[in-house]
C-alpha cells in the first residue's frame, strides 16, 4: 500500500508530540517535517534550566537517532516560505518543494515585541529558543543588572533566567497592576510579589514604558509617570503572537487577531490542512499551555488514523514553581459573588495564599489560587473537574482537618472515578494508572513513567501518582513493606537482627550480603548508625567514613555557607574557670562566632573545614572530648545546680547528670537523645521534655522517658518512681537499647513510644518488669558499647589518614575554600545569608 | 556536535582521593568535586557548587546509586543529582555540571573544555 504523505511544519514540542503519537498509531504515513531552528525539538517549558548548567542536548526531547530510526525526514533550519494548496506542496526557503497528502502547521508562536521607541537597541531581547538563551547569557556576561518587560508566566521564568546568571539586579515591569493578571487575582499577586521581593526581585508594577534609552545600546527604560529605570539589558516578554503568516498566505481563515482558525478536529478551513499547538485558534482561544498543545496532536493523530477524538477545549489549570515559590491556579480562579463563594486563607508571615471559589449551594468546587504552598493543587484540581462532592467543612480542603477525627488520607483518592485526569500532559487516567499497577505490576513510579506515560510532561501530577500506586497496591492486598530504600528491602529492626546475626562491621559487608546496588544517602547514614550502636568502633574507620551522614564524617556540624560548629562536651553543664578560659582563648585564636546552647554547651561557629583538627587538638590538650553533637547520640544531660547549693535540692543532681552522661556519651541511637536530671520538684532542668527525665524524690529518682521538645512537643512519661541510682541506670540501659533495636530510622523516643502497641503499660512490662526476658542481655550489651567508648576527635587528630580529609582542596591542602563569606553581628560574625537559588 | 578538545587537568594522585566519595579540586578560582566510585571502579567529576543553596559543598556529599545511575547528595538538604549527566533527581529544577575523568600513571585527569 502507497504511504500517505504528512508535511508537519515546525518541530517544536507540539510538532514533535504530533509525530509521536502518530507513528504509534499507524505506519500508513510518511512523515517530513520542516524546522525553522537548527535542531530537533526540545523542551521549551524548562527553557530556564539552560541557564542552570541543563546543557541544549539535555532539553531535547529526542535521541539524535529518533527521527531516522522511526524513518521520518527532518529539515532543520529550513522554514517553509510557502504553502501551494492547490498544488498540494510546500516551498522550503532552501529551495525544496515536498508534496503532502495532509499538511500540519505547528508553527507555534512568536514573542510579541511592542512598538517601543529604541526597541531595535542593542542589549534587548526577547525569550523563546535556546539561540536567544545563547544570546541573552553572552549579554549578561558583560552586564550588572536586567530587566525584563512583562510580568506574567514567561516574564517571571525570564526573570529567573536574568537571576540564574548572576546579575546583580533583576527587575520586572509589568504594564497592569499586578503580576500574572490572567492566572491570580490581586490579593494572590500582592503575596507573590512580596515573597519575590524577599528572593531578591525589583517589582513594578502600573508601569507604561515610554522609550527604551541609550545611544547605541539600552542603558535604561522611561516610563509614562516620567520615572526611569537603569538598566544594562532588557528581556521583552509581553505575550505572544501567533505565527500564522504561512495560513494567511495560503488564504486560510485566520481569526482577527491573529491565530488559524481551528474545529473540534484541528482541521482548518481547508480540510486537508491542520494547525495544532499556540498557532491554532480554537472557539476564540489560543491555548500557550503544552497540555492542551499535546491533546490537539492526539485528537489530530486520531482523526487522521480514523478515530474521532474531538478537542472539547482545555483546562488551563496550572501549578508552577516561580523563582522558587509556588503557584497554581485551577478551574475558574476569578469567580466571584454572585455567581460563587469565595474561601480565603492569607499568612503574610509565611506568604501563603489560598483561595477557593465554591458553588452558591455549598457542594461543588469550582476554582481557586494557591501561593506559597500548592500541594493541595492535585486533589483540588481534580474535585474541580470530576465535580467531586464536597465535605461539609470545604474550608478543610486548603486548611487541612484541624482537630478532631484523624482524617483519611486515602479518602480522595478513593473517590475518583476510573475516567479522572491525572496527568494532563500526556492524557492519562486513574483508570490507566491503576491498571498499571495490578495487571502490569509497576510497583514504582518510573515504571509507571515507563509504562503510561504519566508524569513524564511537566511532573506535577507524580505525587498523586505515587499515591494512587501505593493506595492501588494496598488495595490488590500487597503488602506494602516499610522498606529502608532501593537498596535494602528490609525494615530497619530486620536490617539490625541481621547485622547483628552475620556480625557484619562495615557498610560494604552489610551492602554485599543484604542489600543491593550501590547504596545512597538514606541507607548509608543508617547502615553507619546501626553498626555504632551495635559495636561502636571508631565511625570513620576507612571504609566507613564515606558512609558516615556528612556531620559524622567531618565529626562537626555543617553550617550555612560551609563552615562547622564545633561543641566539646561539657557534661551536665559543669566547667571549670580554666577550661572557659581555654574555649574562649580557642573560639578567639580561630575566630569563631561563640554561643552557649540550649543544652548546657558552648558552641562556637564558623571554623573551616581545615581548622576543625588544630582546635580540636587545643581542646584535647585542656582536656576536652568530642560533645557528638554532629551525631545521632547522646547530646547532653542537662541538671539544675542540685542539692549541694540550692536551699531546695534534694540530692546533687549535676552528680548524677555527670555520671549519666559519662555513662551514655557517643551512644548511636535512631535519633539524637537528650537528657536531664531535676534536683527536686521544681523541675528547673526541665527533665520532663527529655527522652529520658529524672527527677529527685525524697526516697530516690523518678525516671521519665520519651519526652521532647522539638516540632512536636511532648512530656516525657513515668517509667519507675522512688529508684536508687544504680537501678535507674539499668532501667535506662534496657529502655536505650531497646529503643535503639526497635525504632525505625530517624524516629525520636517520643514517636517510637506512640506506635508501640499497648503504649506505656508495654514498655513498663519490658523495661521493669522484664517481660521480653531481655534484660540480661541489654544490660550487658550496654556495658560493652560503654567500655568501648573513645573519643572520635583523639582518634581523629592521631590519625594523619584521618586528619587529611579535613583538607578543604586535595591539591592546595594548605589553602582554606575562598567562598566562605561572613557578615558582622553585635561584636561577632555570622554566616553570610543563603544566595538566592 | 561540534568536537571540543578537551584539556586534562591533573587533580590529584590516585591514592588521594576518598574511596567511595569525594575531594574537592582547586583550579584557578574553580572548585571541582572529584569522585572515586570505587564500588563501580568508575570516577566522576562535577561542579562543587550545590546549585540548591548555592553552597560549595558537594565534594563532602556522599555517593550511591538510584536504579543504575550513580548520583551525588548534598551534605546541606540531600538533593540528589546523577553523576553522569548531571541532572538533578531529587525532582529540582536544576543541574549541575559533570566532566569526563581519566586516570593514567596514578595520576587522576579531569577533562575541561577551555
Amino acid at each position: 500500500m502507497k504511504q500517505k504523505k504528512l508535511v508537519v511544519i515546525g518541530n517544536g514540542m507540539v510538532g514533535y508530540k504530533f509525530c509521536e503519537k502518530i507513528i504509534s498509531k499507524s505506519n500508513e504515513f510518511e512523515l517530513i517535517i520542516f524546522g525553522e531552528e537548527p535542531r530537533r525539538a526540545y523542551d521549551r517549558v524548562h527553557l530556564s534550566e539552560y541557564f542552570n548548567g541543563k546543557s541544549a542536548d539535555d532539553l531535547s526531547l529526542s535521541s539524535t537517532d529518533w527521527y531516522t530510526e522511526n524513518n521520518i525526514t527532518l529539515y532543520l533550519n529550513d522554514p517553509v516560505k510557502e504553502i501551494d494548496r492547490l498544488a498540494k506542496t510546500v516551498h522550503s526557503s532552501h529551495g525544496l518543494t515536498v508534496a503532502y497528502d495532509y499538511l500540519i502547521i505547528a508553527t507555534g508562536s512568536a514573542p510579541f515585541v511592542p512598538d517601543i521607541p529604541g526597541i531595535d537597541k542593542e542589549g534587548v531581547f526577547v525569550y523563546r529558543t535556546i539561540e536567544d538563551l545563547d544570546l541573552i547569557a553572552n549579554y549578561a556576561a558583560q552586564s550588572t543588572s536586567g530587566a525584563v518587560l512583562g510580568g506574567g508566566l514567561l516574564g517571571l521564568e525570564a526573570a529567573k533566567a536574568l537571576i540564574d546568571l548572576n546579575l546583580a539586579e533583576t527587575s520586572v515591569i509589568e504594564f497592569a497592576p499586578r503580576l500574572m493578571p490572567r492566572q491570580i487575582d490581586s490579593a494572590g499577586s500582592s503575596m507573590l510579589q512580596s515573597k519575590l521581593k524577599e528572593l531578591g526581585l525589583n517589582i513594578y508594577t502600573n508601569k507604561g514604558t515610554s522609550s527604551i534609552e541609550g545611544t547605541d545600546r539600552i542603558t535604561a527604560l522611561k516610563f509614562n509617570d516620567g520615572s526611569e529605570l537603569k538598566t544594562d539589558m532588557l528581556v521583552i516578554s509581553a505575550g505572544i503572537r501567533p505565527r500564522d503568516e504561512l495560513a494567511r498566505l495560503a488564504g486560510i481563515e485566520v481569526g482577527t487577531r491573529g491565530g488559524i482558525i481551528v474545529n473540534e478536529y484541528m482541521q482548518t478551513s481547508d480540510p486537508s490542512v491542520f494547525a495544532i499547538g499556540e498557532c491554532a485558534l480554537f472557539d476564540h482561544n489560543i491555548y500557550g499551555l503544552i497540555a492542551p498543545g499535546y491533546e490537539m496532536a492526539e485528537v489530530t493523530a486520531a482523526k487522521l488514523c480514523g478515530d474521532h477524538k474531538t478537542f472539547k477545549g482545555f483546562d488551563m489549570s496550572t501549578k508552577l514553581k516561580l523563582i522558587g515559590v509556588d503557584v497554581a491556579s485551577f478551574g475558574d480562579p476569578f469567580t466571584t459573588e454572585p455567581d460563587a463563594r469565595t474561601i480565603l486563607f492569607e499568612d503574610s508571615h509565611k506568604g501563603i495564599y489560598k483561595r477557593i471559589n465554591i458553588s452558591n449551594d455549598g457542594k461543588y468546587l469550582l476554582g481557586g489560587i494557591l501561593i506559597g504552598e500548592a500541594e493541595a493543587y492535585n486533589m483540588l484540581l481534580q474535585t474541580v473537574n470530576n465535580k467531586i462532592l464536597l465535605p461539609p467543612n470545604p474550608e478543610d480542603l486548603i486548611l487541612g482537618s484541624r482537630g478532631g477525627a484523624a482524617q483519611n488520607e486515602n479518602a480522595g483518592l478513593t473517590g475518583l472515578p476510573d475516567e479522572a485526569l491525572i496527568c494532563s500532559c500526556e492524557g492519562i487516567t486513574k483508570g490507566a494508572i491503576c491498571t498499571a499497577v495490578t495487571a502490569e505490576g509497576c510497583e514504582s513510579v518510573d515504571a509507571i513513567k515507563k509504562c503510561t506515560k504519566a508524569g513524564t510532561g511537566c511532573g506535577g501530577c507524580i505525587p498523586m501518582v505515587k499515591d494512587l500506586m501505593l493506595h492501588t497496591m494496598k488495595q490488590n492486598g500487597k503488602f506494602v513493606r516499610n522498606v529502608i530504600c532501593e537498596h535494602f528491602h528490609l525494615s530497619r529492626q530486620e536490617l539490625y537482627d541481621l547485622i547483628k546475626i552475620h556480625d557484619l562491621k562495615s557498610y560494604e559487608q552489610v551492602l554485599d550480603n543484604l542489600g543491593k546496588g550501590d547504596g545512597c544517602e538514606v541507607c548509608k547514614p543508617l547502615v553507619s548508625s546501626i553498626l555504632a550502636s551495635l559495636w561502636n568502633d571508631m565511625i570513620l574507620k576507612k571504609g566507613n567514613d564515606t558512609a558516615q551522614d556528612s556531620n559524622d564524617r567531618f565529626l562537626a556540624n555543617i553550617q550555612k555557607g560551609g563552615t562547622y560548629s564545633v561543641v566539646p562536651r561539657i557534661a551536665g553543664g559543669e566547667i571549670t574557670p580554666d577550661k572557659l578560659v581555654v574555649i574562649g582563648q580557642v573560639a578567639e585564636k580561630y575566630g569563631l562566632y561563640t554561643k552557649i546552647t540550649g543544652g548546657q554547651r558552648i558552641d562556637m561557629f564558623g571554623a573551616h573545614l581545615s581548622d576543625l583538627p588544630l582546635i580540636w587538638e587545643e581542646l584535647i590538650a585542656a582536656g576536652f572530648e568530642s560533645g557528638h553533637a554532629y551525631g545521632k547520640s547522646l547530646r547532653t544531660v542537662k541538671s539544675c545546680v542540685g542539692s549541694t547549693w540550692c536551699r531546695f535540692g534534694l540530692h546533687d543532681s549535676v552528680s548524677f547528670a555527670i555520671r549519666i552522661e559519662e555513662r551514655y556519651k557517643g551512644l548511636r541511637a535512631p535519633h539524637k537523645l537528650k537528657s536531664a536530671v531535676s534536683g527536686c520538684i521544681r523541675e528547673c532542668a526541665e527533665a520532663q521534655s527529655k527522652d529520658f527525665g529524672i527527677i529527685a524524690t525524697e526516697k530516690g529518682w523518678n525516671l521519665y522517658v520519651c519526652g521532647n521538645g522539638g516540632s512536636k512537643p511532648q512530656h516525657a512519661l513515668l517509667l519507675a518512681a522512688d529508684v536508687d541510682s544504680d537501678t535507674c541506670i539499668r532501667y535506662i540501659d534496657r529502655f536505650l537499647m531497646f529503643y535503639i533495636r526497635t525504632a525505625d530510622p530517624l524516629t525520636r523516643t517520643a514517636p517510637w513510644l506512640n506506635k508501640m502497641e499497648g503504649g506505656m503499660e508495654y514498655l513498663k512490662n519490658v523495661v521493669v518488669n522484664d517481660s521480653l526476658g531481655m534484660a540480661a542481655q541489654w544490660e550487658m550489651e550496654m556495658q560493652a558499647l560503654v567500655d568501648n567508648y573513645q573519643c572520635e576527635w583523639k582518634t581523629a587528630i592521631e590519625d594523619p589518614e584521618i586528619r587529611k580529609r579535613f583538607n578543604h582542596f586535595v591539591n592546595a591542602p594548605e589553602e582554606k575554600d575562598p567562598t566562605v563569606k561572613f557578615d558582622a553581628l553585635r561584636g561577632q560574625k555570622m554566616a553570610a545569608d543563603w544566595t538566592l537559588a | 556536535m561540534i568536537e571540543t578538545t578537551l584539556n586534562w587537568f591533573a587533580a590529584c594522585r590516585v591514592e588521594d582521593a576518598v574511596e567511595n566519595g569525594g575531594v574537592c579540586v582547586k583550579r584557578g578560582e574553580e572548585q571541582i568535586a572529584l569522585f572515586y566510585f570505587t564500588r563501580r571502579n568508575e570516577w566522576y567529576a562535577t561542579q562543587n557548587l550545590c546549585p540548591h543553596r548555592k553552597q560549595m559543598a558537594l565534594s563532602r556529599g556522599m555517593i550511591g546509586s538510584a536504579g543504575d545511575v550513580p548520583k551525588i547528595a548534598c551534605p546541606f538538604h540531600k538533593k540528589t543529582f546523577s553523576l553522569e549527566t548531571g541532572e538533578c533527581l531529587s525532582g529540582d529544577e536544576c543541574s549541575i555540571q559533570t566532566y569526563p575523568v581519566k586516570v593514567e600513571n596514578g595520576l587522576v585527569y579531569i577533562g575541561l573544555e577551555d
